[in-house]
């Protein structure tokens, strides 16, 4: 970690959004994580997407956990409300705020150990409710903050730093939020922001449960060469399945793409996403043919990256519950408090 | 583009934004730091080997590094880098015993024609060498413009005595008080080269009516402020008119004050931003009351009964061609009457040569400026130089130096029988600053700090005394303060790209969002393409090799904070911080033997 506070001079032709702040008006404190580490990389990407994304940062609200991951909420938006809870718990923490206050923006931070292990109950679950938050998690395979023991999701093809074997397989995060009921999912590598900087901005905006599963190398317990979540080897066995541009509706779309090979999705709040496949074979709106397609590569050795799946419904928890419309605390009186009358059909429906 | 070759030294040293712009090269970082930490004798030597006249600059120089200065474009004003060097000349130790003498000589004789600036600086190099070096000099003192032209109350006398006595000390040979009249009689005394640093002392006149039925009254600028230097003015009346707006007007203005005058008023030609004057004197002026008119062209010296009593000024106002030639047109206002009992001009200087023969193989041009070599500072007779002002007109201290620092050159080259176009090499050294992990040798934390204003002299005492030095110099502590807004600019970025794995952990972190990982393209484009678009084409591009993505990591100079965020994020050191020592080549350091030069250093 750096021991001195980052300088605020900024470039003077750093541009400004439509909010007026820049893009280091979206930022934390400095992070205290190894020099290398891929979360700050990932840390870069969300503060890149809100600034582009021109989001009030007193709108949004970043919840976590316990881990390398769950401490970077502390290094964006400085100025949004947050919540670091127990080990594994952010899920439970985030659906009851999400139904709370419905118009914040959720923003779910947390790693491997903290989805895949402790947490796996609690994930599952926030997967089935769809909950409308974007849930990334820094996956790096290992479990950094104890000194590098192997996660659940290390492949079985990986060894660690000192040439040992798992004997465990791997948990897939995205194979297993595509089959509980995700609407968004993608896996990205915080190695390439051009990918990862418009998955956020699209599961952001996307209404229901996104996630994104971010390989994150770990540089000092999880990056030598017979690790499969390394910078190297997820450079050299990247398949990008897709790519994939957010626009806002005002916004033109450049057309810079091979004809024939791409779908443009409108999302609920009128913004436009626009899919570019790079792999003819693969549908990410299919569910019936992407998680044989996912095997196939799995079984190659190839990281596919890109989005994975969608689901152009776009319900969440509220819907299927049918909560208010406006946030608990901008319910009046006149409504929480119905009066005798109301109280009484209640009862009588009881008896 | 291709990618940035960093042996090559001009590549750092152009980062180096103050070292850069300085006509001598100064490493400005370097002594900086040293007077952050107290170190003033050694910040003082850093100077003095390479602008000789620490004290002198530190209150008078041009500061050519100042407007060029990075920490101007990350906030908003730069470093005092001339107010620092001062301080480091105000506080230093002893120095005599590590000034080096003559060397034993060496049997040659160069005459030395001006005792200003750039012939000190030549004596200064060469007698070390063992050059019997004898300067020649109308006046009874040494200096030149430094002390004619310079009011004392921006220079004390002191300060310039002992300044100038150093290098007399060395071992000079002083022939003072002796003006040349013929440089065919000079040649025949069989010096081994002789150095023409007699500066540019002609004041320009102004032909409008009545300038010569007022000469009792209307003064050259120059020769007015030598004057009053040599006590031969000692009083002036009581409304004063200036006219011009170079610095040589400014001291005329302040030097009228002190004499007595009541009012004081500076008219120029051109428009106020067109002025020659620094900001900081014109600020200093103002600030002493004097009023600046600008647009006022000279038109007549109005007259009564014989004797002068007002200048008339015609109105005028700039207009610009296609080309952005300027040009100034009369308004049409009515004239303004300025009622005045003295008229100071000061409309610019020349070098005159009336000594020097035509005959002897010294060319002239078609101006009657000398035909000297940009390089060499060789006239068209070998074994003559030029340098400072009388090699190319007004200049200032600063550039006079830089010249005499080239010619002592020249002249060891000729007197050694060797090609003058074969100039010794500047040395540089680039080592790291690693001390531990996150640890450098230099502050990387910069302070956010704004410019310290220097403090003044009470200006109901200064007004009054002719003496009496206006600026009186930051103290240790305002000195500590503001050395530690120096950006550390000689602290290089350097990058490997066999070590760097992309892992973006510098484009993160840069406080200013000068890296950038990208395809690579022509430079016009490439300058597009980055995190923010690298508008300053003044400053260059850093390109590494093409990485293993097929990218390359370009790096914007223009307003990098040298803080070594990037390095510290590196988890394989593909940055590193290394400082960049550059070292002009001077006569005296780069032909002595490696154990002298330390000493001389």
């Amino acid at each position: 970690m750096t021991h001195i506070v980052k300088p605020q001079f900024r470039h003077p032709r750093l541009a400004t959004n439509s909010q007026g702040l820049t893009r280091r008006d979206y930022e934390g404190v400095i992070s205290t994580l190894c020099a290398g580490c891929g979360h700050d990389s990932v840390t870069a990407a969300i503060v890149e997407a809100c600034f582009e994304l021109e989001l009030p940062a007193h709108r949004v609200a970043k919840m976590s956990g316990i881990g390398c991951s769950s401490k970077t909420t502390n290094y964006f938006l400085n100025y949004s409300h947050g919540f670091n809870s127990v080990h594994g718990r952010m899920p439970s923490v985030a659906t009851g705020a999400n139904l709370a206050n419905r118009e914040l923006t959720y923003l779910g931070v947390s790693g491997d150990g903290d989805t895949a292990s402790i947490g796996i109950g609690q994930f599952v679950h926030a997967v089935r409710r769809r909950v409308n938050m974007l849930y990334i998690c820094e996956n790096n395979g290992t479990y950094g903050l104890t000194k590098g023991q192997f996660s659940a999701t290390n492949d079985r093809a990986s060894k660690n730093r000192k040439g040992l074997d798992t004997p465990f397989d791997s948990i897939d995060l995205c194979n297993m939020a595509i089959e509980l009921g995700a609407g968004f999912v993608a896996r990205s590598f915080s190695g390439d922001k051009a990918q990862l900087v418009p998955l956020i901005k699209a599961g952001i905006r996307y209404k229901g449960f996104a996630l994104i599963d971010v390989i994150s190398p770990c540089v000092t317990f999880n990056n030598h060469t017979t690790s499969t979540k390394s910078y190297e080897y997820v450079r050299d066995h990247n398949h990008m399945i897709g790519r994939l541009d957010l626009v806002e509706t005002s916004a033109e779309i450049e057309a810079d793409y091979a004809p024939g090979t791409s779908a443009d999705v409108t999302l609920h709040d009128g913004s436009q996403m626009r899919f570019t496949k790079l792999d003819e074979s693969y549908d990410p709106t299919n569910r019936e043919t992407i998680l044989p397609a996912l095997e196939r590569y799995r079984q190659r050795g190839e990281v596919a990256t890109g989005l994975l799946y969608l689901d152009k419904r776009e319900a969440d928890l509220h819907e299927l519950i049918g909560t208010p419309d406006q946030p608990l605390n901008e319910i009046d009186e006149r409504a929480l408090v119905p009066g005798s009358g109301p109280l009484a059909a209640i009862n009588a429906a009881h008896r | 583009m291709k990618p940035t070759n960093t042996s090559d030294p001009t590549y750092f040293h152009k980062v180096v934004d103050c070292q850069w712009a300085c006509p001598a090269h100064t490493p400005v970082p370097e002594y900086i730091r040293l007077i952050a930490h107290g170190r003033y004798t050694e910040a003082f030597l850093i100077n003095w080997e390479s602008n000789v006249f620490p004290g002198i600059l530190g209150r008078t120089c041009d500061r050519p590094c100042e407007p060029a200065c990075r920490r101007g474009r990350v906030e908003e004003k730069p470093v005092a880098i001339c107010r620092l060097k001062r301080v480091a000349a105000d506080n230093r130790g002893v120095v005599d015993h590590l000034i080096p003498r003559k060397g034993p000589g060496n049997g040659k004789r160069v005459a030395l024609i001006g005792a200003g600036p750039a012939s000190l600086t030549v004596a200064r190099d060469l007698l070390p060498l063992g050059y019997d070096c004898v300067l020649i000099e109308r006046d009874r003192k040494a200096g030149g413009l430094m002390r004619k032209n310079i009011p004392s109350f921006r220079l004390p006398v002191a300060v310039l005595d002992e300044e100038t006595d150093r290098i007399l000390d060395m071992g000079a040979t002083p022939r003072f008080g002796e003006e040349i009249t013929s440089m065919k009689a000079l040649l025949d005394e069989g010096f081994d080269a002789i150095f023409v640093g007699t500066g540019a002392p002609r004041g320009k006149d102004l032909n409008v009516p009545g300038r010569k039925e007022a000469s009792d009254n209307v003064h050259i600028g120059t020769d007015f402020l030598s004057a009053v230097s040599f006590r031969h003015i000692e009083e002036i009346g009581k409304r004063v008119v200036v006219i011009g707006g170079g610095n040589t007007a400014m001291d005329c203005c302040r030097t009228a004050l002190r004499l007595g005058a009541d009012s004081v008023t500076v008219t120029v030609r051109s428009p106020r931003a067109d002025m020659k004057a620094s900001p900081w004197e014109i600020e200093d002026a103002e600030r002493e009351g004097i009023p600046i008119l600008d647009n006022h062209a000279p038109k007549e010296f109005r007259l009564e009964g014989g004797k002068l009593v007002a200048v008339v000024f015609e109105k005028m106002r700039a207009e610009y061609d296609d080309t952005g030639k300027r040009r100034l047109v009369p308004t049409g206002e009515p004239d303004v009457v300025i009622p005045c009992d003295d008229v100071l001009m000061a409309v610019g200087q020349e070098n005159s040569f009336p000594w020097i023969e035509r005959d002897i193989g010294i060319d002239f041009d078609v101006r009657e400026a000398p035909v000297v070599g940009k390089v060499d500072f060789q006239s068209t007779r070998p074994g003559v130089f030029f340098g400072g002002d009388a090699a190319w007109g007004p200049e200032n201290i600063i550039w006079a130096v830089a010249h005499g620092h080239q010619a002592a050159i020249s002249i060891d080259l000729y007197c050694q029988g060797q090609d003058l176009m074969q100039r010794p090499a500047p040395t540089t050294t680039l080592i790291s600053q690693k001390m531990g992990i996150h640890e450098w040798s230099y502050d990387n934390d910069p302070t956010n700090s704004r410019r310290l204003n220097v403090p003044h002299a009470d200006p109901a005492l200064a007004l009054r005394d002719l003496s009496m030095e206006v600026e009186l110099g930051f103290d240790p502590g305002q000195a500590l303060l503001e050395s530690r807004r120096c950006l550390n600019c000689d602290i290089q970025t350097v990058f490997s790209t066999n070590l760097c794995i992309e892992c973006d952990g510098c484009v993160d972190i840069c406080p200013v969002d000068c890296i950038t990982f990208t395809p690579n393209a022509e430079e016009a484009e490439l300058r597009q393409m980055l995190r923010v678009p690298a508008q300053n084409t003044d400053q260059d591009l850093y390109v590494s090799d093409t990485l293993p993505t097929a990218r390359v990591m370009v790096k914007d100079e223009d307003v990098c904070l040298h803080c070594g965020l990037c390095a510290e994020r590196c988890p394989t050191g593909a940055w590193d911080m290394q400082k960049f020592l550059y070292n002009e080549a001077h006569a005296s350091t780069a032909r002595l033997p490696e154990q002298e030069k330390k000493h001389v250093a």
